[in-house]
């Protein structure tokens, strides 16, 4: 469906977006993930033909996109802070697509009154956009950027300011949503939780390049280096020589399960992931010996800020029943199988 | 708002990325629908600027400094070395200052109470205010005279006298500018979102801090536009300085209709438009040097969610203020001016009105018709401008190269050009086939349109420019043509500015004079014209009948004034 060629985006002579090719194929949902100032937004921005490319091929349905206007590409895009029309109630705002289309009227409000009630917000075509809450804005943004029916629907953070319970909802609904129309979406986002619940598959950038590309669970569990692995929130990061299944860390001996990590099977002088899981939390004079520094509730689970008699600090996380106080001292023994060597 | 340097470095209000700075490869392939289509839009304005201002004016000069087919050049130096007109040239240029700083003292009050609260009678006032700005300059003279000159109302009751005293001409200033500042600053105060200064309050700034630090900068083009507006129209001062003035004072402009009209003295009239013409330039230039681009996408709200009634003394005590200046400084000379329309010979009465219904001699035609002739010809005026304006400002709007600068600072040489040699102009050079206008009521119109298509520009762009780019671009993902996008999202969030830009385009027209005089036809007397020629007739009756003229067009004025707020009440209703 979407076919980016070595795209390049540049502000001045900065490149935002350097050199990256993608493949979203169709009902595929791909989620771009990454910090802010990363590209992504200039890569949807880039797509939708509101930024020139300064070299590069953008394809969507084979179809080459240079020299197209935005308004002649057929995709698109759901704004970050939503850039509803604010002279416009929700039905205007919903229709416009359709009306920019030539739709007939009859069709049209037709059509805004199946999209209202697909995101839960049956009847609202005569309320004020700025009467609404955030939440609900969110939808109306939604139902405008679905009305035209866009060959490819992208997302710019699309839930990035909603509170914590209505993002998790909505992640759900548009999960099923997009499953049901069979709607090609390439979203960005920079919250992690967001993009693996959305995405069959994440991107995630960094510094206008590709760090790495795959399925929620690949990207997870085998995150492609320590810049992915720090971006998705990963402390236990170290430097180590890898020898076969053992690694030498500043640690001490750590245990390496053989998998299919990008860093799998190498040896030498690597970087080492230890997921918090992984650190296995007992009584003190038992394997590494440190001190508890801080905790921080995670419901079920707390997360250890724990200082090492040797080495960096480390994260552990461990079950909320019988978790060690601050200030307690603890001995600390490492799972292989949650300890994966990253690519460079 | 400045008038070159056009970078508008937005802040990407709350987004990420920076605007498209376009200007490598592939990007300028892009743009180029973009900048023909700027063309495009900028091809109307830029040919009627060209016939009915640079034509008239370039030939005026001409015919001045032109001689047996060679420029005499060795004028220039002549006159430029005479004393006299150098000491018109510093009275013109400190009073012009003088009068926008004390314009500006006494009106941001106003615009901020205006903007910021609502009070009974606020409408009525708002469109009281306006009423001066569109009076002819040779009324607000007499009604300056009868105020404070000699035999006037201060001098009957205290003995003080102005009309020696360069005050006069000051109070006169800001008598007719008060408005270009409570309306354009007014315009946008009322539109900016109270909650960016409560968030600056919030992060610990006081009162006066949170208002110099988010308001100040968000309406510092608009203070900046209304700043420059006010001396370009003090600079060329004419009716006011000419009445009040006596043989003291006198501006740049005084001295060329002297030259033109009393000693027929072309020569020195061109080289003085010229030294006019370069110092409206020069100070443009300065302008757009200072100001340097501070537009940014501004959170706009609906204005009524903005005012609000006044709490405590200290906001009331303002409120009061303001409409006491207002009173003092707008309304006595008005209603003075309305008093003596009234004071007929046989005790008060409506008698100079009823005279006014007979053609006398003066005219061909009985001196009412000419409120008929203004409206009509302000309407057509009114049209022209909103055309022309409205398209050169929607060419301008976005950042663009030197072309487009030096276009935008093109648009306001009018307001700084004397309408006497315009008005003059139009005479001598739309004379010939095919151009020939000289007969046609057009004219009129177009000379006025003139005047007015810098107000639409000046009006229209802060506000377009402030249009978040984010919502065109919606607009163009879904599917919008930039044509499209610009009716559909632009014209709808400007709509309020396109009437109150109409409504200054109505007001100047209305009260245009300068040029008017010259290409009027004498069956078809605007009223300013009217009153002009009745006032230069000697007897009461014909000095009753201007002043009820004179209070003919002020009623209009408010009238249509009036109209105007209630229309911009209810569509506003669609923010």
């Amino acid at each position: 469906m979407l076919v980016l060629d070595d795209v390049t985006v540049r502000y001045g002579d900065r490149p935002a977006v350097d050199g990256i090719s993608l493949d979203v194929a169709d009902h595929e949902v791909v989620s771009v993930l990454g910090p802010s100032g990363s590209g992504k937004s200039t890569l949807l921005r880039a797509v939708a033909g509101l930024q020139p490319v300064a070299g590069g091929r953008v394809l969507l349905g084979g179809r080459d996109l240079a020299g197209v206007p935005a308004h002649r590409r057929g995709v698109g895009l759901m704004f970050q802070d939503q850039q509803l029309f604010p002279h416009r109630d929700v039905g205007g705002n919903v229709s416009f697509g359709l009306r920019m289309h030539g739709a007939p009227r009859a069709a049209a409000r037709e059509r805004v009154a199946e999209l209202l009630a697909l995101v839960g917000l049956p009847g609202a075509e005569r309320r004020s956009v700025g009467a609404l809450s955030g939440g609900e804005q969110q939808r109306v943004a939604l139902a405008r950027a679905l009305a035209p029916s866009p060959q490819l629907l992208m997302l710019d953070e699309p839930l990035g300011q909603l509170d914590r319970s209505l993002r998790e909802r909505l992640v759900v609904e548009l999960r099923q949503l997009f499953g049901r129309l069979g709607t090609t979406v390439l979203a960005v986002t920079h919250d992690q939780g967001e993009a693996f619940a959305l995405a069959d598959r994440v991107v995630v950038m960094r510094d206008g390049h590709v760090a790495q590309s795959g399925t929620p669970v690949e990207v997870w569990e085998r995150p492609a280096d320590e810049f992915v692995a720090r971006f998705l929130g990963f402390a236990n990061v170290v430097r180590a020589t890898v020898r076969g299944a053992e690694a030498e860390t500043p640690w001490g001996r750590v245990g390496v399960a053989a998998s299919g990590a990008p860093g799998a099977g190498a040896s030498g002088e690597r970087s080492l992931l230890i997921r918090p899981a992984g650190v296995r939390v007992g009584p003190a004079g038992s394997g590494l010996e440190c001190t508890v520094e801080g905790r921080t509730f995670r419901g079920e689970q707390v997360l250890l800020a724990l200082r090492p008699e040797r080495g960096p600090s480390l994260e552990a996380s461990v079950a909320l029943r019988g978790a060690p106080q601050a200030g307690d001292r603890v001995g600390v023994g490492f799972e292989a199988s949650e300890v994966v060597v990253l690519g460079e | 708002m400045d008038l070159a340097g056009r970078e508008v470095t937005r802040a990407a209000g709350g987004g990420k990325a920076p605007r498209a700075r376009t200007d490598t490869g592939a990007g300028r392939r892009r743009r180029i629908p973009g900048a023909a289509g700027r063309l495009a839009l900028m091809a109307v304005p830029a040919a009627f600027f060209a016939v009915f201002f640079a034509y008239p004016v370039g030939a005026i000069v001409a015919r001045g400094l032109r001689e047996g087919g060679t420029w005499q050049l060795g004028r220039i130096p002549d006159v430029l070395g005479d004393p006299d007109i150098l000491g018109v040239l510093w009275f013109t240029l400190w009073q012009a200052a003088a009068s926008t700083g004390l314009t500006l003292v006494l009106a941001l009050p106003a615009a901020y109470v205006f903007a910021r609260f609502d009070f009974p009678g606020k409408q009525l006032l708002r469109a009281l205010v306006t009423v001066p700005f569109v009076m002819p300059t040779v009324v607000v003279g007499s009604a300056f005279l009868a105020l404070v000159g000699r035999g006037g109302v201060l001098d009957g009751w205290w003995g003080v006298r102005l009309d020696t005293s360069v005050w006069a001409i000051l109070l006169a200033h800001v008598f007719f500018n008060f408005a270009v500042v409570v309306r354009t600053v007014g315009g946008l105060w009322a539109q900016l979102d109270p909650r960016q200064e409560e968030a600056a309050r919030v992060l610990g700034a006081g009162r006066l801090a949170a208002w110099r630090h988010v308001t100040l900068p968000a309406l510092g083009p608009a203070v900046a536009a209304a700043a420059l507006m006010v001396f370009l129209f003090t600079f060329t001062s004419f009716g006011v300085v000419q009445i009040l003035g006596g043989p003291s004072y006198s501006t740049l402009e005084v001295e060329i209709y002297r030259q033109t009209a009393d000693f027929l003295d072309l020569p020195t009239a061109a080289v003085l438009s010229l030294i006019q013409l370069a110092a409206v330039a020069a100070v443009l230039a300065v302008h757009a040097w200072t100001v340097r681009r501070r537009e940014r996408a501004l959170s706009l709200v609906a204005p009524e969610t903005t005012a609000r009634r006044p709490r405590g003394a200290g906001e009331r005590a303002l409120i009061g203020g303001v409409v006491a200046v207002a009173a003092v400084l707008l309304l006595a000379p008005l209603a003075v001016l309305a008093e003596r329309s009234f004071a007929a010979p046989g005790g008060h009465g409506l008698a100079f009105y009823r005279a006014l219904q007979d053609s006398d001699g003066t005219f061909a035609v009985p001196p009412l018709e000419a409120v008929g002739n203004s409206l009509a010809y302000a309407a057509v005026a009114t049209v022209i401008a909103v055309v022309v304006g409205g398209l050169a400002a929607a060419a301008v709007t976005r950042r663009a190269g030197p072309l487009v600068r030096g276009f935008d600072a093109l648009l306001m040489l009018p307001l700084g050009t004397s309408a006497v040699t315009v008005g003059f102009g139009f005479l001598i050079a739309l004379d010939t086939p095919p151009l020939d206008l000289r007969s046609s009521w057009i004219l009129v119109p177009l000379a006025q349109a003139l005047v007015g298509v810098p107000f639409v520009v000046r009006t229209m762009l802060p506000v377009l420019r402030a249009v978040d780019d984010r919502l065109r671009e919606a607009a163009a993902v879904l599917g919008a043509s930039p044509l499209r996008a610009w009716r559909e999202v632009d014209l709808p969030l400007v709509w309020r500015a396109v009437l109150v830009a109409a409504g200054f385009a109505f007001a100047v027209s209305l009260g245009e004079f300068g040029a008017t005089v010259f290409i009027a036809g004498p069956d078809r007397p605007t009223l300013p014209v009217a009153v002009a020629r009745l006032l230069g007739r000697a007897g009461e009756t014909n000095y009753g009948q201007a002043m009820a003229l004179s209070t003919i067009l002020m009623a209009v004025c408010a009238a249509s004034l009036l109209l105007l707020e209630r229309v911009r009440k209810n569509q506003a209703g669609e923010f």
